[in-house]
């Protein structure tokens, strides 16, 4: 299966034979998923270092009470942009990196729909990173020197107007994100397209593979949700440069408008954010416990269902709002229905292992971690959703708890799942198994000590957002608690750095399919060749390699 | 894996394999996402109908667009007309046809413009005087500057034609523009009835 | 006269008595003081009980599965295990019993909504406006003429008959008002009126925070309730409505804060001016009643009092009150002037 390669498609690093600007010229202008999935990637995990940096700070200034590590509106700054920076830049280009690199390879397809189209989305996200990042230089407010936002990262109005936010801050937190927001929806329109229109001969939709369903039900989401965030934001900017009042509450506009736009986008793109760690659990499960997914039909309709209703559940945000009894209701029944097909795949995932041969590998570990701890982060999200449960929950840190647990201590877990999983693939290496258990266990351990806290400050009485608080509250224990952790999450993010890094010199040679593994991705050498497969393949089944490998036993059979 | 010493069953023969053209698909869903923003503005300003705190009140100062309308949606049909005679290869046609659509476009932006101009100038409604001013111009100038756009590319269009350049193969591409087009004119629907009907 | 004088100290002394009303500092959720915190109380348990039980049926499956069912790594599996493609009717069970207990949780939720939601005052009953400021709240008891600011004193009520409503309003961004041990929260939004009741069952002192981010001193805009028994509410009442005392040696304070520009933010009634409700800061007019400065962030001592004035950035960097860089003569005139306004 292997093919001849051009130096070209190994890692950078055996560049010695080309100059730097060559080298440099070819990953700017190119437009081959493989490269432009990988460019999201490791911007995104760039992003990640420095919102967890930011992280750090917060944390090392809520350690202990009236702490004085930095001033209030540094922090308000801090806790801003790591908001920001962790959705927009972190975990929006992980769905756009993980779907651009996987789905042409997954479907047998030479490249997306649109190559130069996903070239554009790259850069114009990275624009817009570069736009909100600018804000440290040029937002100047009253104070002169520069500073970034400091409204939150679901800048609510009239916080935003500019009467209440001077300077150029809050324009610079607009238009990052509306320029980024563009990238997002090319790069989804561009899935929905490859998706639809390039998959191989044999591969009906019902043969697709998880991944590739929830990727595509994934940029559904976007395209739909996208836009009224871009809308809100364009209103906005009426406001804070034509003086207009569509959140001008002196004139007769409503703050709560932008509270409903915002969350119409907002509640979505949590489950936009998520949906990639559905699809690398999908993949990686039945890998590892060497048998199919369980009820293929019930997992995709889960999607599909969670996508659907995840539509109508936006105003959970805003329980203390004063809306009528009815609306609560109404969002309190939305909100713990969309909790049920969520349910559904927890108990599909534990029925694929039940039964199989599990294989505790790196990426299996933290497939299982995520199994508990999605499913702690679902319970509490049953427990934000009670409306009058919610009513002293909300805007507390036990939603602070619950959401770093489902992003955290769920993406985030996925995220490394799929990135020891698909590392041979993408380098042509195996990774050092003995150090990705070691990044696991430590990582675990921190996360659980920094984020199990939250949800007792919650209980206490602390509400989210604040730079300092007083001694005789009863928050001063768990605070440090939860400081604590970055002593595991700090080292363990290093070796896990140092682990890709060094394994991508020196790692031994992986070959086309070190996992024994089923999807067309599989079929070809490691890294892919830039045109991905010799010759186009040809599917009868959802698990093609299966097939191939087991002559006597083929999916093709049942399906 | 085991060497197979009998020949197992083949897989059932896959047939013709035809997919969706992906051009098509990306149009469709570029107006799917294009819907979702209009829609956030049509909600806004319907949310804001009848709550301005102050004047210029909508049924004081609007009057019905009646030939701006006109003249854009019937330039969809004269883009279908175009597109026909394209497929005809018959070039004269098409290139008069398409210049009626620009022609017809271009008198509905100069329509707005001239209706705007009257709403500033002479009932001093801006952006920024009460929450009809706001939505409206939002609005409407989203919309007009969908159109404005779309008239970029036809006028582009018109002008490669012009020159020489064998527009005939280029079908494909004409038939997705006067998708867009079409799309701008069913969104002109709405707003005429959000705001010429509905909110005056 | 003397009776006059008599009722002045006999009130002078009251904030002393308030100081011994059990301070409750630890807003724990689940130690309810307040009805609607009490009924929030109960449904979070049954939220407990119902996911506590799903934990750990679910949690413990998963663990059982790994267990059983792992092997040990690195040795690659020669034979693969039977493969099991789905069960509908499993499917359709373990989607069946959620629905069903999710439909009894909206059940229950709806009932606490509507209750808490829903309840209207009665005509006797207590109303209190709270205005959200950047970063202190203003106090308006209508019925009472009453203007204060930061510490809010309602009736504690045992059988709960005698609830306080509030109408909550916001003067510039979204702020919310939350007391845990009293009530879940409200947002206090622009151009909008919401409203909540509470009804303490003991006397105490309650705390608790804004809980809207609403800029650089958020997290220094603490709430202060203190629930009274109905006596001591009346004559808390009778004391906020009398205008500031003139006394005679605070005279050049007073004078001090005219000619300053501290009028221009702060009113205190008796200073020449009809009370039109508080300006751009709070109303002073009984500022020692209060047991905090700057919305609970310093102690009201005489010592806070003096840095507080000297230079609020201090101890609320950020905050809208200026230092007026007082000379230190001007600032002991001011001073000993706010300390007269019992």
């Amino acid at each position: 299966m292997s093919s001849i390669q051009s130096s070209l498609d190994r890692p950078q690093v055996e560049e010695a034979r080309f100059s730097f600007s060559s080298h440099l010229y070819d990953w700017v202008s190119t437009v081959d998923h493989k490269r432009l999935g990988l460019m999201y990637i490791v911007t995104a995990l760039l992003f990640l270092v420095i919102a967890g940096i930011m992280a750090t700070v917060i944390r090392l200034q809520l350690a202990f009470p009236n702490g004085h590590v930095v001033d209030p509106d540094t922090f308000n700054r801090l806790f801003t942009m790591h908001g920001t920076t962790m959705v927009f830049l972190v975990g929006m280009p992980f769905v756009a990196g993980l779907s651009n690199y996987l789905v042409p390879l997954m479907i047998g397809a030479r490249d997306m729909a649109f190559p130069r189209l996903n070239a554009f989305g790259f850069w114009i996200f990275l624009f817009g990173g570069f736009l909100l990042y600018f804000s440290y230089i040029g937002g100047s407010g009253l104070s002169g020197a520069g500073s970034a936002p400091d409204v939150g990262w679901f800048a609510y109005a009239p916080l935003t107007s500019r009467a209440f936010s001077r300077g150029a801050s809050t324009d610079y937190w607009i238009l990052g994100i509306l320029v980024a927001g563009i990238g997002s929806i090319a790069s989804a329109i561009n899935v929905i397209v490859t998706t639809i229109s390039m998959r191989c001969p044999g591969m009906t939709f019902s043969r697709m593979p998880m991944f590739v369903w929830v990727m595509l039900i994934d940029s559904w989401l976007i395209i739909i949700a996208l836009p009224p965030l871009s809308a809100a934001q364009i209103m906005l900017l009426v406001d804070r440069f034509m003086n207009g009042n569509f959140f001008n509450t002196q004139n007769g506009g409503s703050a709560v408008l932008w509270q409903h736009f915002f969350w119409i986008f907002g509640h979505p793109e949590v489950y936009i954010l998520i949906f990639p760690a559905f699809a690398i659990l999908s993949e990686v499960i039945p890998i590892f416990s060497r048998k199919p997914i369980f009820g293929r039909p019930a997992m995709v309709g889960a999607v599909a269902a969670i996508g659907f209703i995840s539509l109508g559940v936006w105003a959970h945000h805003m329980f203390a709002v004063g809306m009528t009894s009815w609306s609560n209701t109404f969002f309190t029944a939305s909100t713990m229905l969309v909790g049920i097909p969520t349910g559904i795949k927890i108990f599909n995932w534990t029925a694929t292992m039940y039964g199989g041969k599990l294989r505790l590998d790196t990426p299996m570990l933290f497939c299982c971690a995520f199994l508990f701890q999605f499913l702690i982060a679902g319970l509490t999200g049953i427990m934000l959703a009670t409306g009058p449960f919610d009513w002293q929950l909300h805007d507390s840190y036990f939603v602070v708890g619950h959401f770093h647990f489902t992003l955290v201590a769920g993406l985030v877990f996925a995220l490394f799942a799929g990135m020891y999983y698909w590392f041979p693939k993408v380098s042509g290496r195996l990774y050092n198994e003995k150090l990705g258990k070691w990044h696991f266990w430590l990582f675990v351990i921190g996360v659980e000590l920094t984020f199990v806290p939250m949800h007792f400050l919650g209980f206490l009485g602390m509400p989210r957002r604040i730079y300092t608080y007083a001694p005789d509250r009863g928050w001063n224990f768990w605070n440090l608690l939860a400081t604590s952790g970055l002593i595991f999450q700090l080292p363990a993010t290093l070796l896990f750095v140092w682990n890709v890094v060094h394994s991508a010199i020196k790692g031994k040679i992986a070959g086309d399919d070190p996992w024994d593994a089923w999807t067309l991705e599989w079929a070809t050498t490691s890294p892919p060749p830039e045109y991905n497969f010799e010759t186009t393949p040809e599917v009868h089944s959802s698990r093609p390699l299966w097939d191939l490998k087991n002559p006597n036993d083929p999916d093709w059979r049942f399906e | 894996m085991d060497a197979v010493l009998t020949t197992p069953k083949p897989p059932p023969p896959i047939g013709e394999w035809h997919l969706p053209d992906r051009g098509t698909m990306g149009v469709i869903f570029l107006i799917v996402t294009e819907t979702a923003l209009f829609t956030i503005f049509v909600v806004a300003y319907l949310v804001y109908n009848g709550k301005s705190l102050s004047g210029p009140y909508p049924k004081d100062v609007l009057d019905l667009p009646i030939l701006a309308s006109i003249c854009l949606l019937s330039s969809s049909a004269t883009i279908v007309f175009a597109e026909n005679a394209l497929k005809k290869h018959r070039l004269g046609m098409f290139k008069l046809w398409w210049l009626a659509t620009i022609l017809l476009g271009l008198e509905f932006l100069v329509s707005t413009g001239m209706e705007w101009r009257k709403l500033i100038y002479e009932y001093h409604l801006t952006v920024s005087t009460n929450l009809f001013g706001t939505t409206f111009y939002s609005l409407v100038g989203l919309h007009a500057s969908h159109v404005i756009v779309g008239m970029c590319f036809l006028i582009l269009v018109m002008l490669v034609t012009l020159r020489g350049f064998p527009i005939a193969t280029q079908e494909r591409r004409v038939k997705f523009l006067s998708w867009y087009w079409h799309f701008v004119d069913a969104v002109w629907i709405v707003v005429f009835t959000v705001v010429y009907v509905i909110g005056r | 006269m003397r009776s006059l004088t008599l009722l002045v100290s006999a009130l002078l002394a009251l904030p002393a008595v308030a100081a011994e009303l059990p301070e409750n500092h630890i807003t724990n959720i689940f130690k309810p003081l307040a009805t609607p915190a009490e009924s929030e109380k109960s449904i979070a348990l049954l939220v407990f009980a119902i996911t506590g039980f799903i934990f750990v049926g679910v949690a413990g499956l998963i663990a059982y599965t790994i267990w059983r069912y792992r092997q040990p790594s690195g040795v690659h599996q020669h034979e693969e295990p039977p493969q099991v493609y789905g069960s509908n009717q499993i499917e359709v069970a373990w989607t069946v019993l959620p629905i069903l207990i999710v439909f009894v949780l909206i059940g229950v939720s709806a009932r606490v909504i509507a209750a808490v939601e829903n309840a209207s005052p009665p005509a006797a009953a207590l109303k209190v406006t709270i205005i959200g400021h950047q970063w202190w709240w203003e106090v308006l008891y209508p019925d009472y003429g009453i203007i204060t600011a930061n510490e809010i004193h309602v009736p504690a009520t045992p059988d709960g008959k005698n609830a306080t409503y509030l109408q909550l309003q916001s003067a510039d961004v979204i702020h919310s008002f939350w007391l845990p041990q009293l009530s879940g929260k409200t947002d206090l939004i622009p151009n909008r009126t919401n409203f909540m009741w509470i009804d303490p069952r003991e006397p105490g002192i309650y705390v608790g925070n804004c809980a809207e981010y609403c800029g650089t001193q958020h997290a220094n805009m603490l709430l202060r309730v203190v629930g009274q028994d109905p006596k001591s509410f009346k004559a808390w009442t009778i004391e906020q409505q009398r205008r500031a005392v003139d006394s005679p040696n605070a005279a050049e304070g007073g004078a001090v804060f005219q000619s300053l520009a501290c009028v221009n933010c702060h009113n205190i009634s008796g200073l020449g001016q009809a009370s039109s409700g508080s300006k751009f800061g709070p109303d002073l007019t009984h500022l020692m009643l209060r047991q905090t400065l700057g919305s609970g962030v310093l102690k009201n001592t005489p010592e806070n009092l003096r840095a507080w004035v000297n230079d609020p950035q201090v101890a609320k960097p950020g905050c809208l009150m200026p230092s007026m860089k007082l000379t230190p003569d001007e600032l002991t005139k001011v001073v000993a002037y706010l300390e007269t306004l019992k």
